[in-house]
């Protein structure tokens, strides 16, 4: 058992937490505006595939990373049209973009590279991992905190940038009032639509990242439907941290917990069909512990009352 | 200040409004006045910049001026307080205050200034709110005063408000109406739109009354009284009501120490018994909230009770199915018609069947017969007057009023020894008002028994053989139609106690 749990635990949970933080982050500022976006799941796919893709024609990180955001950013605002402009149903709308990405990725996958199934070449360049320098030098909090890649630092550091935005700043409260009553903001003359793009603009953005750290940060290859269903972790994770950042970093971090740990289960002799529905049986219990009506309540006002 | 000339609004054939002349001076109330239906919001939509008006004009301070949204109507000093509020609720008082014209420094919210801003505002115009407090644990009295500062602390000099004393209690309404004199004496001009003459006579310094959209009096309230305005609103005498006496018989419903829970659980009835005998109405007075609804819900079964016994003519009826309990021989006026009194998007004629439409004569064997149908829904809404293009209309298109008559239509004809009507009036204008209220007294007449449960004291006044009052669940106070007053009643319902 001492194998189990090690030092190396914390260090893989981190990794596995970023893409349900990012994902979770964007999940949680399209809830503020009242946008339930279930597509989180597709705009991850879509921007692991971009990543990967454009990495293998410019063998650039840094530039495939760009291009995955804007990508990603660009088929997220699909879905804010269908959802903000056409007034079509959030739910339905957000199975439609999953279903597209997996579909388009499929297909770009065996047009554009010629492979079924996955894709890699050696040329391609992963994210790189970062030392920090001060934490780096402390004994034990140096091996578990530093060596990540910078993608896993840019998720906490959007955390706290989000926190901040949305407790102190302006527009900030503006993004919860829009969520909480859109008839009165409108009324008190705030855009509500440019503030739903907005939103839904950056859960694009964070989803892109969330897919890059999936395809470039743990691996460096693409592989059909290769989200696994994360997309919809990082909604359940958005739920139980009730749109709050920190809530949001607290329940990601459990969910990546139970994904690193399952992985070590495969260790032991445990079937390995077992321990992969470990962080599904998780976030199942994890709904029954935490169950919380004020977000379900906030997406049935939202749904319609935009007029 | 303010000058209307000539505003016409149409929408397609139908003219909302037609050729109004308005005008508003400094530190004065100008009330409108009018039915449902007869214009009063969407000429104060136009004003605020909600809507366009097809042709005339808008002179503000003597210069002509265009207002296509609420910021611009903001920008030259006109607020709106509207009927339904517009607030966050877990924004504090002052977050709602000064939403979107908040103190900041760069782009930080600076939520302290914003407190001392709000507070000092509230101090100056007499009004006693904590800042720090979140709107939603808030009474509905202190909600409203927000919307108020909230136009305050935008500039408004001009002030207009959408039926302020709906949500009321009597109590609150005079504090408003105070609050309102404050307010000129400091120099701002409010423009009240109401369809209550008594708080009309009380404030207001003029009266304009509007009918179908046209402007049909312009009075000085000294030169008038609510007779006047009455008849200028509907376009005819209105009759007093009088209640002939009528023996009253068994117990049609019985009521017995029920209770009922909340969705949270806790009690929201507590421990009530009412009998209701044939030709009699009872009336239930309160203030909305305190278990009202939970009380209408349990006896029509939408929910369940915890505890005690419901009997329809000694028919144990408790928890039983909605339909059941019907047919058993209720009919039952929900309080709010979109969520239980009608579907949206169902036309007018499937509303008015929607009750019946499995029993005889509209169906025989279960085969709808249209013709009957037809005669049977062209004859209700001739007799309520529900106004509609054609009864295929789906019944979001009405206006409040007009579907409120529907639903009436479709409660009352139906002859059943006991009907609960749950607010049967509100939102319906005063001619409406009339007919509905000489419909149920009808049905008392004819030796059926009316629950009635209404936050309009002068409606449960008119009709009641007797009173009973809620407070917190409970029943406080009980009195015949000879030693019932609106001072008692208002007492109670408050939360006071009556010696």
């Amino acid at each position: 058992m001492s194998s189990l749990f090690d030092l190396s635990l914390i260090d893989s949970t981190l990794r596995m937490m970023a893409p349900l933080l990012l994902a979770g982050l964007g999940g949680a500022i399209c809830a503020r505006v009242g946008i339930f976006n279930v597509g989180l799941d597709g705009l991850m796919l879509m921007g692991a595939f971009i990543g990967v893709a454009a990495n293998a024609f410019t063998n650039n990180i840094w530039l495939s990373i760009l291009i995955a955001v804007v990508g990603t950013l660009i088929f997220s605002l699909l879905f804010g049209y269908m959802v903000i402009h056409l007034q079509a149903n959030m739910i339905v709308t957000g199975i439609a973009i999953n279903f597209l990405s997996i579909g388009a990725t499929t297909f770009a996958l065996r047009t554009i590279f010629d492979v079924q199934g996955a894709y890699y070449n050696n040329e391609m360049v992963g994210l790189p991992t970062w030392r920090i320098p001060v934490i780096d030098d402390i004994p034990l909090l140096g091996n578990l905190l530093s060596g990540q890649s910078p993608v896993v630092y840019l998720g906490i550091l959007i955390t706290i940038a989000m926190y901040i935005f949305l407790k102190k700043s302006v527009l900030g409260s503006h993004f919860d009032a829009v969520g909480i009553n859109p008839v009165a903001a409108k009324s008190q003359g705030i855009k509500i639509k440019k503030i739903q793009y907005q939103a839904v603009i950056i859960s694009g953005i964070l989803c892109a990242l969330g897919g890059v750290q999936l395809s470039l940060g743990q691996v460096t290859m693409f592989s059909e439907n290769m989200t696994g269903g994360r997309g919809f972790i990082a909604l359940v994770a958005t739920m139980l941290g009730q749109s709050n950042p920190i809530g949001v970093f607290l329940s990601s971090s459990l969910f990546g917990f139970t994904e690193a740990i399952s992985i070590r289960f495969q260790g032991l002799n445990i079937p390995t069909n077992f321990t992969l529905m470990l962080p599904y049986v998780i976030t199942i219990l994890a709904m029954f512990i935490f169950k919380d009506r004020t977000q379900l309540n906030a997406m049935k006002n939202s749904q319609g009352s935009s007029r | 200040m303010l000058e209307l000339r000539g505003i016409t609004k149409k929408y397609g054939e139908f003219t909302a409004n037609d050729q109004i002349d308005f005008s508003l001076v400094k530190q004065e109330i100008h009330a409108i006045v009018g039915e449902n239906g007869a214009g009063k919001t969407t000429l104060m939509r136009m004003l605020y910049g909600m809507e366009e008006p097809t042709s005339g004009d808008i002179f503000v301070h003597d210069k002509k001026r265009k207002i296509q949204s609420p910021n611009d109507a903001i920008g030259l000093g006109i607020g709106m307080v509207h009927q339904h509020f517009m607030l966050f609720p877990s924004f504090t008082i002052a977050e709602n205050v000064v939403f979107h014209h908040e103190p900041r420094k760069k782009w930080r919210y600076d939520r302290k200034k914003a407190n001392q801003e709000v507070e000092q505002l509230a101090k100056k115009f007499g009004m006693e709110i904590n800042p720090n407090q979140k709107i939603s644990d808030a009474p509905v009295g202190v909600q409203q005063r927000v919307e108020i500062l909230k136009v305050l602390y935008q500039g408004a000099e001009i002030i207009i408000l959408d039926e302020p004393t709906a949500v009321l209690t009597p109590l609150e309404v005079k504090d408003l109406l105070n609050s309102l004199r404050e307010l000129v004496k400091m120099g701002k001009s409010i423009i009240l739109i109401t369809h209550k003459l008594n708080e009309v006579m009380e404030v207001a310094d003029r009266i304009t009354v509007l009918r179908d959209g046209k402007v049909s009096g312009s009075l000085k309230k000294e030169a008038t009284d609510t007779e006047e305005l009455s008849r200028l609103m509907v376009g005819r005498e209105l009759q007093k009501k009088q209640l002939p006496k009528v023996t009253s018989g068994k117990a049609v419903l019985d009521v017995n120490q029920v209770y009922v829970n909340d969705s949270k659980n806790k009690a929201a009835v507590e421990n009530i018994s009412v009998q209701v005998h044939q030709g009699e109405i009872v009336g239930v007075a309160g203030v909305s909230g305190n278990g009202q609804s939970e009380l209408i819900q349990a006896i029509t079964g939408l929910v369940k009770t915890s505890a005690g016994k419901i009997r329809i003519n000694d028919h144990d009826v408790t928890n039983h199915s909605v339909r059941q309990i019907r047919d058993r021989g209720l009919s039952h006026i929900p309080e709010d018609r979109y969520l239980w009194g009608a579907a949206k998007s169902a036309s007018i004629l499937d509303n008015l069947i929607m009750t019946d439409y499995r029993k005889s004569p509209l169906a025989q064997r279960g085969i709808l017969n249209k013709g009957k149908i037809h005669s049977y829904v062209n004859n209700s809404i001739k007799r309520f007057d529900v106004k509609a293009s054609s009864i295929n209309t789906s019944a979001q298109y009405l206006s409040g009023g007009n579907l409120q008559k529907l639903i009436a239509a479709r409660e009352i004809q139906k002859d059943t020894p006991l009907l609960l009507a749950a607010e049967p009036t509100r939102g319906v204008d005063i001619g409406a008002m009339e007919f509905i209220h000489e419909q149920i007294i009808e049905k008392r007449n004819n030796g059926d028994a009316v629950l009635l449960i209404s936050s309009e004291l002068s409606e449960i006044l008119a009709l009641s053989d007797r009173v009973l009052v809620m407070f917190e669940g409970k029943i406080v106070g009980e009195f015949d139609r000879e030693n019932v007053s609106e001072e008692k009643l208002s007492l109670l319902m408050a939360g006071g106690t009556y010696e």
